[in-house]
């Protein structure tokens, strides 16, 4: 067998879902030089991103600052831009995602940062530190009360969400096993800090107040003892439950998309092979989400399943601008694009519910399906924007001007998307063959703007 | 249920005041002590109110709304609410988005109300929301209902600004979202969807062009879009359900010459939209619903007023009863909700379903989920 010096097409078309999947999308200029490295071992470095070269919050908070969410969520935006760990920042909404905690109640931005850099720091990590993170996170534990779960008043909001929506799913739990497992979590409170006003941004720390956790004897999922919340996250990590749901979370968020989460209980997985395998590895690893990555990453299913998702607004706008090319400097614009995802349906830092996002064609209204279209037709416009004028220049110098159907194809293989339907296709080359008479740069511009107008831009 | 004597059906306006109103400010228990004492800040001097009886009266800035009240177009809601008020904003407002307070529910009510009006979409402006992003007020699956940011220049590829373009573009945009069979749900949904916005846009850039009015609205966000109301209303496109929405009422700071702004812009938004609608022969069978996620707490923080409960709505329209309905939230400190707040009067449901019901002869009972006692508001 004869080495090749470039790897063949297909390849590359694979790594453009891989990184649509465990990145916001690539250029195809980029997937060229991401090629030097096998699938396997481009898995493995977005599974392992160098943290010397991830972007610092201090450098980047010179830049984008301030205390609205707004501005957060515009910094967050340019992490997923830019930044190298490409998958990190996509575990990092993943977990937003599951553990959906909104900022409408606690108005505390800074809690709100805090938890998002929790999730950048452990979110590919073990799942028992992840749920010990989690429940000593002020921000989560006020928009769950759990800073009202008191020795002998048990509040029980924090207890029932980590197990139904955060970990083991309803069916696999009773009622019983909230309200011990309620009690296990008293006392897990933060310190108040200081006023907002006058004093601005203070961090709430985690406090255990031993004087306010029951120490009373507790059964949970069958183990009885004086358990405290961290005995509980122990037990729900071994339970085959939470690696089933942590797994279908992973498949619905990567792979495809699966009916929503209230409904686990009784619609089985839409490839229960797939999701058995991801478990095998959860369960063998003790709960080690970069194993169950891994496995997920290098299967046939994932590999199988190019443009079976939905875009979030999140993915959708990330991705649009990536292409465009015109934020790869931190400035203080990017805030006007936290609101374009708002508009979309999906306001980062307040998820409609603790239940987190509902995905897959629920993204999708007239409403939002306009916003989307004209998002992405605008942000191409007149094609001025440096990452355009390199698609057109890419696309002109690939001699494929010389036929509609060679620079559809051109312009498809360029965004992305070389599987369209026959009637996309056509629409589009018919398009092409009119404006033949134009300026081929105007020509190839107006190309571009129909390319992401297409139902299958919608999909990643 | 109301007969409208020129034959056409009954439309509904929804206009939302996101935040919060403060009602306690809106119609103020001028003549009472306590108002005055725990309001040292936000409160409105008896000498400056618009009384409309020995104990009520409107707020000075809401006195196109006051001129209305004595023509008898406006019912006021007192003390709407219902049990257990939700003081987060976002919670609060799905509860009268989807008419469920007890658990999390995804449809709206207005939208389950479009499924019983307009079961197969024969129109895709049978609901039409003004405002970027659709409220869930308006969503449900299997619905479509219309989202217009900005009428005068609705619809897709609007950057695009060569119009010879943009007409080839959409006319590729279309042929790339036409039905297709075998191509899966949710791609079969998409491509509905994107139709469906096709429709909408080609029925609605007519709109502009054909309407002719004296009435001046006047230059804010609530004015703009009751005026883009009219302009589809009497343009004639078969819309029954409207949704605006008018934002900032989330007085925590600086609440006194916050709210006399979004009154002034409210009440004369709404007199200009009702004179614009008499103007075109169009007024009678239009009924307005103004409400509010939740009403404020009774004390101010000394700057402004925190989430409360207890709030008010308006029924506003030609065919409406004018008055006032329910009781004013008792201002005993033994009655109050949480010790500080006004306890509600009358359920919200009873006016969705009074609504539904009596105006848009639609029944209520599966989307409020029971029967809840209606009030009587509609001249026969």
């Amino acid at each position: 067998m004869t080495t090749v010096a470039h790897p063949a097409d297909t390849d590359i078309d694979l790594l453009g879902h891989l990184y649509r999947r465990a990145g916001f999308g690539a250029t195809r200029e980029q997937l060229e030089s991401y090629a030097k490295l096998s699938y396997e071992d481009t898995v493995e470095a977005l599974l392992n991103p160098d943290p010397k070269r991830d972007i610092q919050d201090d450098v980047l908070e010179r830049y984008i600052h301030g205390e609205g969410p707004p501005i957060f969520v515009a910094g967050w935006l340019y992490r997923m831009i830019n930044s190298e760990a490409q998958l990190q920042e996509k575990m990092t909404l993943f977990w937003h995602h599951v553990f959906a905690t909104g900022l409408v109640k606690n108005e505390h931005v800074l809690a709100a940062k805090n938890q998002i850099k929790m999730f950048r720091r452990n979110g590919m990590g073990d799942m028992t530190t992840i749920l010990n993170d989690l429940s000593r996170d002020p921000a989560m534990l006020f928009w769950l009360d759990n800073n009202e779960n008191r020795n002998g008043e048990p509040n029980e909001n924090y207890g029932r969400e980590l197990l139904e929506l955060f970990s083991l799913g309803v069916g696999n739990y009773s009622e019983l096993d909230i309200k011990d497992a309620s009690r296990a979590f008293t006392g897990w409170t933060f310190e108040q800090p200081p006023p907002l006003y006058p004093h601005g941004y203070y961090p709430a720390k985690f406090l255990f107040r031993e004087d306010d956790h029951d120490n009373g004897e507790k059964t949970f999922l069958g183990v009885t003892g004086n358990l405290n919340g961290g005995d509980i996250i122990d037990i729900i990590v071994k339970s085959p439950a939470s690696a089933r749901f942590i797994c279908r979370h992973l498949y619905n968020f990567f792979v495809a998309d699966e009916p929503q989460v209230p409904s686990w209980n009784d619609v089985p997985p839409l490839d229960p092979e797939g999701i058995a395998m991801m478990e095998a590895k959860f369960i063998e690893t003790g709960g080690d989400i970069r194993s169950v990555l891994r496995v997920m990453f290098n299967s046939d299913f994932f590999k199988a399943a190019r443009y079976k998702k939905v875009k979030s607004p999140t993915e959708f706008i990330v991705g649009v601008l990536k292409m465009v090319g015109s934020q790869t400097e931190m400035a203080p614009g990017m805030t006007k694009y936290a609101g374009a995802i708002d508009v979309m349906g999906q306001k980062l830092l307040d998820p409609p519910t603790v239940e987190g996002w509902h995905t897959g064609g629920e993204w999708i209204d007239g409403g939002n399906l306009t916003e989307r279209v004209n998002f992405a037709v605008d942000e191409i416009g007149e094609g001025l924007a440096p990452g355009i004028q390199a698609l057109v220049q890419r696309i002109k110098d690939s001699e494929s001007l010389g036929s509609a159907e060679s620079l559809v194809n051109a312009v498809l293989t360029e965004t992305g998307y070389v599987e369209v339907s026959d009637r996309t296709r056509e629409a589009l080359i018919d398009f092409a063959n009119d404006a033949e008479g134009e300026d081929q740069t105007t020509r190839v511009i107006r190309m571009l703007r129909l390319a992401v107008a297409t139902p299958e831009y919608q999909f990643a | 249920m109301v007969t409208i004597t020129n034959g056409k059906p009954p439309v509904l306006v929804i206009v939302q005041l996101t935040g919060g109103n403060d009602f306690m400010n809106t119609l103020i228990p001028y003549t009472s002590g306590l108002y005055h004492d725990v309001r040292p800040v936000v409160g409105v001097s008896e000498d400056r109110v618009l009384p409309i009886n020995d104990e009520l009266a409107f707020h000075p800035c809401a006195a196109p709304l006051k001129e209305m009240f004595d023509d008898g177009d406006v019912a006021i809601i007192q003390g709407i609410g219902y049990e257990n008020s939700n003081r987060s904003h976002f919670r609060a407002m799905d509860i009268m988005h989807t008419a469920e307070p007890n658990s999390i529910a995804t449809e709206g009510w207005l939208a389950q109300a479009l499924r019983e009006i307009d079961p197969d979409t024969k129109n895709v402006l049978t609901g039409i929301s003004f405002g970027r992003g659709l409220p869930r007020a308006m969503a449900a699956p299997g619905v479509s209902v219309t989202s217009v940011g900005d009428l005068d220049s609705y619809g897709l590829l609007t950057s695009v600004e060569i119009e010879e373009h943009r007409a080839r573009e959409l006319d590729i945009f279309k042929r790339m979202y036409t039905p297709a069979i075998g191509s899966g749900p949710v791609m079969s949904y998409l491509h509905q969807t994107g139709g469906d916005v096709m429709t909408g846009a080609d029925l609605l850039k007519t709109v502009p062009a054909n309407y002719r009015s004296t009435v001046e609205y006047a230059d804010n966000p609530i004015a703009k879009s009751l005026r883009d109301v009219a302009r589809v209303h009497t343009s004639g496109l078969g819309t029954r359900i409207f949704y605006t929405q008018h934002a900032g009422y989330d007085h925590h700071a600086i609440e006194v010459p916050n709210h006399e702004r979004l009154l002034t812009e409210l009440s004369g938004a709404l007199r200009d939209f009702m004179a614009d609608l008499r103007e075109h022969d169009a007024a009678e069978e239009v009924m307005i619903y103004v409400f509010t996620e939740f009403g404020r707490r009774i004390a101010d923080n000394g700057s402004g007023t925190d989430h409360g409960s207890g709030g008010g709505a308006f029924i506003v329209g030609e065919r409406v009863v004018g008055g006032l309905y329910s009781d004013y939230p008792s201002l005993d400190p033994a009655d109050w909700a949480n010790g500080e707040d006004l306890a509600h009067t009358i359920d919200f449901r009873s006016i969705y379903a009074t609504l539904l019901e009596q105006w848009m002869s639609v029944d209520s009972s599966e989307i409020v989920r029971g029967k809840y006692e209606q009030i009587n508001p509609f001249a026969a």
